[in-house]
């Protein structure tokens, strides 16, 4: 099983898994990582109940670099992006990030009690950004997610896409460089979807931050990712990647994606098959 | 692993939500294209979002209470024309407005509202103050909530009632034995809504939060307290309604000379079998009570508005 054999797309390139799973990124291998996560493990609960979510996981990311990461329930996905934002800590670590990576999820959370510039006016109020700027940055990061017009709006007056672009507009009003997806896009129908998979890719392409997205479906990492890593179940590891080298934008229904998504299936099924009897 | 077979079709054609949303659509999705198809498919998923005027939301909810009304008064008139009772003791609906525009626009009757009012509002303020600082303490310390965070609901059980030998033994005949009691009945639910407000804000909101760099005093004032607002004001209304109830049983117990109040009325008129300004005194009671009430109810209806949960 090797992304090179046989009919596997073309544009696969498969880093070496290693037993960590320690990989460069693609290109520039050699520059200070953007995220470094070094041997971190996360045991949830204590005594005969405790569970190893992640077994001394090491994965770096590099400064823009788009990282999917894919695996099956339990793996411990979204336990490793609460670990990288700082808001679990691990059991036992290296975990190296500069500054404070910005965070979205599935679900907006967005604050029912402000509007949508309010929501995403809170993050800079918080640092102390001065009222003026303040209301400026966050006309700008709408008119960035082509939300500028709702600006007044309450958060209960959007469609669920609308409201994960006003969230995605929240989180980069964080300016952090490296932003964290926990399954952004889980909840959206197919087209809000697609759409929303070309804002975030020029989004990213314009401010370059490096990105760790978190996602059950392989087709959307192999749409968007630089790089797709591999998370085995229970306890989480890294077991292999690949990097996708299909020229941007790429399309989800495209034979190019299809076979990188066909390639990090089989990886999957035969990583689940572990766990049956 | 069946999730892309949404994918595994023809990729829908942008003609759809962009064209009929009148604008060209870009074929393929690139950057332009997908704002087009974007804010095509918002203008498809907002139609129809009107909303009413205020005055059509309270007329829509008047009119049911008005109808109620007039069946209560029908049959308290229907009553008193049985003859159940005598008519200087159980006098109908008109007789009982005409006391009222008597006795409303005299002195003492607007002593007894003012000195009634300015004890419901010291009263149910203190109460407030007590009730934020007992349950923001009981929510964030979990040895407090173990020790008193059941007693706190037990004491709401209490009757007010039942407080007041203490309290009058404690203060005298004073303001003091009154505000005592109405603290008592009202701190307890505040506290509660406090409590509930705190425990059930989403905890994703509070992580969100964090990332975005809420710490400390920002998070409570940023996240937690707005998150809680509803739910401290249910609590709020059900205190008013608690302070209420042991204000006019304090007045009917604790009477201080020469200071007229609502519930001292209701005794002084019973002491002169005068029920029909007693029944007059009672309605202005009720009538205050509800007024209160509703003000509460039109806060927490607009803020669930404002938020969607309607």
């Amino acid at each position: 099983m090797t992304a090179t054999r046989g009919t596997s797309a073309p544009d696969v390139r498969q880093t070496d898994p290693g037993p960590a799973g320690a990989g460069p990124g693609p290109a520039n291998g050699t520059a200070v990582p953007a995220v470094r996560i070094e041997a971190v493990s996360k045991v949830h609960g204590r005594g005969a109940g405790a569970v190893l979510a992640l077994d001394a996981i090491s994965l770096d990311v590099a400064p823009g670099e788009f990282v999917c990461v894919v695996g099956a329930s339990g793996c411990g996905k979204s336990t490793l992006l609460s670990l990288v934002a700082g808001l679990d800590a691990p059991t036992a670590r290296t975990l190296t990030v500069p500054g404070r990576p910005a965070l979205m999820f599935q679900e907006s959370a967005l604050y029912p009690w402000l509007t949508v510039a309010g929501n995403v006016e809170l993050p800079l109020r918080l640092a102390g950004v001065g009222r003026a700027e303040r209301r400026e940055r966050a006309r700008e990061l709408l008119a960035s997610v082509h939300l500028a017009e709702f600006a007044q709006r309450r958060p209960h007056q959007l469609s669920g896409g609308m409201r994960q672009r006003v969230a995605l507009a929240r989180t980069l009003a964080l300016d952090s460089p490296v932003l964290l997806m926990d399954e952004p896009f889980g909840a959206l129908d197919a087209m809000t979807r697609d759409l929303l998979h070309d804002e975030l890719e020029t989004l990213w392409r314009q401010r370059r931050p490096a990105v760790v997205f978190v996602t059950h479906n392989v087709r959307e990492a192999a749409r968007l990712g630089d790089r797709i890593v591999l998370l085995s179940s229970r306890p989480g590891r890294v077991v292999w990647q690949t990097t996708v080298d299909a020229p941007r934008p790429r399309r989800m229904d495209s034979p190019e994606t299809a076979a990188v998504a066909a390639e990090v299936t089989d990886r999957l099924r035969a990583e689940v098959r572990r766990h049956g009897h | 692993m069946a999730t892309d077979t949404n994918h595994d079709g023809v990729r829908p054609s942008p003609v759809g939500p962009a064209a009929s949303a009148g604008r060209a659509a870009t074929p393929g999705g690139t950057a332009g294209g997908s704002g087009q198809e974007l804010s095509g498919l918002d203008a498809l998923e907002l139609a129809g979002a009107g909303r009413d005027r205020w005055w059509a939301r309270v007329g829509r909810g008047a009119w049911p209470k008005l109808l109620a009304l007039a069946l209560v008064l029908v049959g308290w008139q229907l009553v008193v024309w049985s003859g159940w009772k005598p008519d200087y003791l159980l006098p109908g609906p008109v007789a009982v407005a005409r006391g009222l525009a008597d006795i409303v626009p005299t002195a003492d009757f607007a002593s007894a509202v003012a000195t009634t009012m300015r004890r419901a509002v010291t009263g149910f303020a203190f109460a407030a103050v007590v009730g934020f600082v007992l349950g923001i303490l009981v929510a964030r310390i979990r040895v407090l909530r173990a020790a008193i965070g059941s007693m706190i609901t037990a004491l709401q059980t209490m009757p007010s009632i039942a407080w007041f030998p203490l309290a009058i033994l404690l203060y005298q005949l004073t303001e003091g034995a009154i505000e005592f009691v109405i603290v008592l009945g009202a701190a307890p639910a505040i506290a509660n809504g406090v409590i509930a407000g705190v425990d059930y804000v989403p905890p994703v909101l509070v992580r969100v939060g964090r990332n975005l760099g809420a710490r400390g005093v920002g998070l409570y004032r940023h996240v937690i307290a707005p998150a809680a607002l509803p739910s401290v004001l249910a609590g709020m209304k059900q205190g008013w309604a608690f302070a209420w109830h042991s204000l006019m049983a304090g007045e009917l117990l604790v009477t201080i000379a020469n200071r007229p109040a609502l519930g001292q009325l209701l005794g002084v008129y019973r002491d002169q079998s005068d029920s029909l300004h007693l029944i007059g005194i009672m309605l202005v009671v009720l009538a205050i009570g509800l007024m209160v009430d509703a003000g509460f109810g039109a806060v927490n209806g607009a803020i669930r508005r404002r938020r969607g949960m309607t």
